[in-house]
């Protein structure tokens, strides 16, 4: 009697086992978000050329959890705005961190058979056999934000933000500050990350090339406030001197600029210390607007409406890199933080 | 007959003091300490200087390296109390103190972002003290859902706390529906830096009400002794009358409120929150601060004041590390885990034990030779 309870209790645990992880696969498939039209036309043929469902363009679209940053938040509200029944589309969105993840909702998709595919890659590898299927069914694929290692002929277009030009834009701007000497505090991002990499760049090749800008300390605070004010306040303490503070975000720039308020250091417009952000969330360009910081890189997260002119009217060029601006304390107005600020 | 006699000497010998002290749980986080200061002085003399200068408020404040270890101490001091008490009764760590620090900092942003930043003083501070209120709660709470994992349920503590560690930084992030806070009041930011008039930074001022708080309650109550005693045997503690479910549960739930404690500090030292990174690793560093005091990580008997002193050692090096412009930004981490692990070695059982061996037998052998004087 014992055994047979025993088995009894095993064979349940086993049974909500395997509930549990067809829960998992249930948790992790697309959810339609738009107000989907009830009682689509059964499309039973294999879709050949955009099959419409009411006049309205299904599309699939795969990103990265809202959660991650402020930068992917933006993102994800504004394809939420963009991709709207009024706009003549039918939305479905999928988020992960997790690449394997995204490909399997890619193929679910697929099977969906939305007209178009647009992709915010978690890593960049493994994408050709689903990028494939979607070429087969006569999927478009567009990918926005973050490129893939396939062969681009397995997509339309990718929409891109180039960081590196980033760095270039903020480095040209503080070049044309005309300061005698540049003595640099250098706050970098999670090493190796895209933002850090071609953010770091431009100015590391700048430091190279000009005699008179050095770098006083280059450390990576992780994207973090507490760790690049504990870094900006070691330098302080050191009794090094320093008149600008190049911070690879803007959170990193807040942490730098609390350790010089803390130190009585004066930062901002025609002060001791120049500051430097990116990323324009709406407080970092309200700083700008007040004075405090110097200067603002944008890192564009408004990719949408350069998709949706991609489906409606037409692929230009097969890269695009979206136009990125620069703000400037001295000449920024409350209406650019009111449209740029994220 | 006769060598019996020294034994009865009334004084301590200068070597009998020597070994007193290095039995002592607190010599070796204190010799670290003492460590770190040489090597600091070595490469550079004025390390340890401090000065009183105004700041941007335009008021003197105390400023150096000194200062500023001691200020950036104060959430891992924090921490290390409550990590101390978790570890002690439950035999085990709470891993999830980095991501619920980052729900108490949203929580109080919550609260605070829907201010604006000219309410009167009396506002503000009745707005402070609900948010922080709310925080504690919010935060003993979520310390609440962890003991009682670990303590009705009986599973693992790191297990249990694994929950919160993977899902807290997103919660933080939902609270607030991951906006990208920046608070604009200047009062706000008090509590991380410096009250106006005053030299000391504020976190110094919370770290020590929580350690006499934590002195306090660890005189007057049994629960230094209930703790302890459900750390080495909860069973027997049982039959003794003590509720070990309820001492777990209880450790938690400090542990809940210490984390509160830093999470208002985090978030007002930079008047905002980053979700994903806000302490980051912090739990790893606290757990360190317990295990450099020389406490056991199986629970039991605890030293609070070597895990303060360990979490004063592990700031120490950091700050240390951050003055260094040589060391490369990427493998700061490593150069911190390679004097984390000589630190952890020297202070391991075994190594002690060692040198203690070898100390008794050239003792033996000493009494050996004695003995073979006296028969020859």
């Amino acid at each position: 009697m014992k055994k047979f309870v025993k088995m009894l209790v095993s064979s349940a645990l086993v049974a909500a086992m395997a509930f549990g992880v067809c829960a998992c696969n249930g948790g992790s498939t697309p959810t339609t978000a738009a107000p989907a039209p009830t009682d689509a036309p059964a499309t039973e043929a294999p879709a050949t050329e955009a099959p419409k469902t009411d006049g309205l363009i299904k599309v699939g679209i795969i990103n990265n959890d809202p959660n991650e940053s402020g930068y992917r938040t933006a993102n994800d509200r504004d394809m939420k705005a963009t991709f709207t029944a009024e706009n003549g589309y039918e939305a479905s969105f999928f988020y992960s961190l997790k690449n394997e993840e995204q490909i399997a909702a890619a193929q679910k998709f697929i099977q969906d058979e939305v007209d178009y595919l647009l992709i915010s890659a978690a890593g960049t590898s493994g994408w050709d056999g689903v990028l494939e299927q979607a070429q087969k069914a006569g999927i478009k694929v567009i990918l926005f934000d973050r490129t893939i290692d396939a062969d681009e002929s397995l997509y339309e277009a990718s929409i891109v933000s180039d960081m590196a030009k980033e760095g270039q834009q903020a480095v040209e701007w503080l070049a044309s500050q005309g300061l005698s000497e540049y003595k640099i505090i250098h706050i970098q991002g999670v090493m190796g990350s895209s933002a850090q990499i071609g953010r770091s760049g431009a100015l590391d090749d700048k430091v190279k090339a000009e005699s008179n800008w050095s770098i006083v300390k280059q450390q990576t605070a992780e994207w973090s406030e507490e760790t690049a004010q504990q870094i900006v306040q070691a330098v302080i303490d050191s009794g090094e001197k320093f008149n600008v503070i190049y911070a690879e975000n803007d959170n990193m720039a807040k942490g730098a600029a609390a350790a010089l308020d803390k130190a009585n250091i004066s930062h901002g417009v025609g002060k001791d210390v120049i500051i430097i952000g990116f990323d324009c969330n709406t407080w970092a360009l309200e700083e700008l607007l007040a004075g405090n910081w110097n200067y603002d890189g944008q890192c564009n997260p408004f990719q949408a409406s350069y998709i949706d002119d991609i489906i409606k009217n037409g692929v230009k060029t097969k890269v695009v890199i979206m136009e990125e601006k620069g703000f400037d304390a001295k000449t920024i107005t409350a209406d650019d933080v009111k449209n740029y600020g994220i | 007959m006769t060598s019996n006699v020294p034994t009865f000497k009334p004084r301590l010998t200068g070597k009998e003091v020597a070994e007193k002290i290095f039995r002592n749980q607190l010599f070796f986080p204190i010799a670290a300490l003492f460590l770190l200061v040489i090597f600091n002085l070595i490469t550079d003399p004025g390390f340890f200087k401090v000065t009183l200068e105004p700041n941007s408020a335009g008021n003197l404040v105390l400023s150096g390296n000194l200062i500023t270890m001691i200020d950036y101490a104060s959430e891992l001091v924090i921490l290390a109390i409550g990590m101390t008490l978790v570890t002690s009764a439950s035999g085990g760590q709470d891993i999830s103190v980095g991501a619920t620090i980052a729900i108490a900092g949203s929580t109080v942003l919550r609260i605070v972002k829907t201010q604006s930043p000219n309410i009167s003083n009396g506002k503000f501070a009745g707005m402070i003290i609900a948010s922080f209120l709310l925080c504690v709660l919010v935060s003993a709470l979520f310390g609440a859902f962890n003991g009682a994992l670990v303590a009705f349920f009986k599973i693992q503590p790191m297990v249990a706390t694994l929950i919160l560690f993977t899902a807290g930084r997103s919660i933080a992030a939902w609270i607030n529906n991951n906006d990208n806070i920046s608070i604009n009041d200047k009062r706000f930011s008090y509590f991380g830096n410096f009250i106006p008039g005053i030299a000391v930074p504020t976190p110094v001022f919370i770290t020590i009400l929580c350690l006499i708080v934590i002195a306090i309650v660890l005189k007057v109550t049994n629960l230094r002794l209930y703790s302890q005693a459900v750390g080495i045997n909860a069973s027997s503690s049982r039959l003794n009358g003590i509720n070990p479910k309820m001492i777990k549960l209880l450790t938690f739930v400090i542990l809940g409120v210490c984390v509160a404690v830093c999470g208002f500090i985090k978030v007002s030292r930079t008047s905002s929150i980053t979700y994903s990174v806000i302490a980051n690793n912090i739990e790893m560093d606290a757990i360190l601060a317990v295990a450099l005091g020389g406490n056991n990580l199986g629970g039991g008997k605890f030293n609070l004041t070597s895990s303060v002193i360990g979490a004063y050692v592990i700031q120490f090096l950091t700050t240390t590390l951050y003055k260094f412009k040589e060391i490369d930004s990427s493998s700061i981490s490593a150069y911190k885990a390679a004097v984390v692990i000589l630190l952890i070695i020297i202070s391991s059982p075994f190594v002690r034990k060692f040198f203690e061996d070898r100390k008794n037998r050239r003792e033996a052998a000493k009494a050996e030779a004695l003995a073979g004087k006296e028969s020859a």
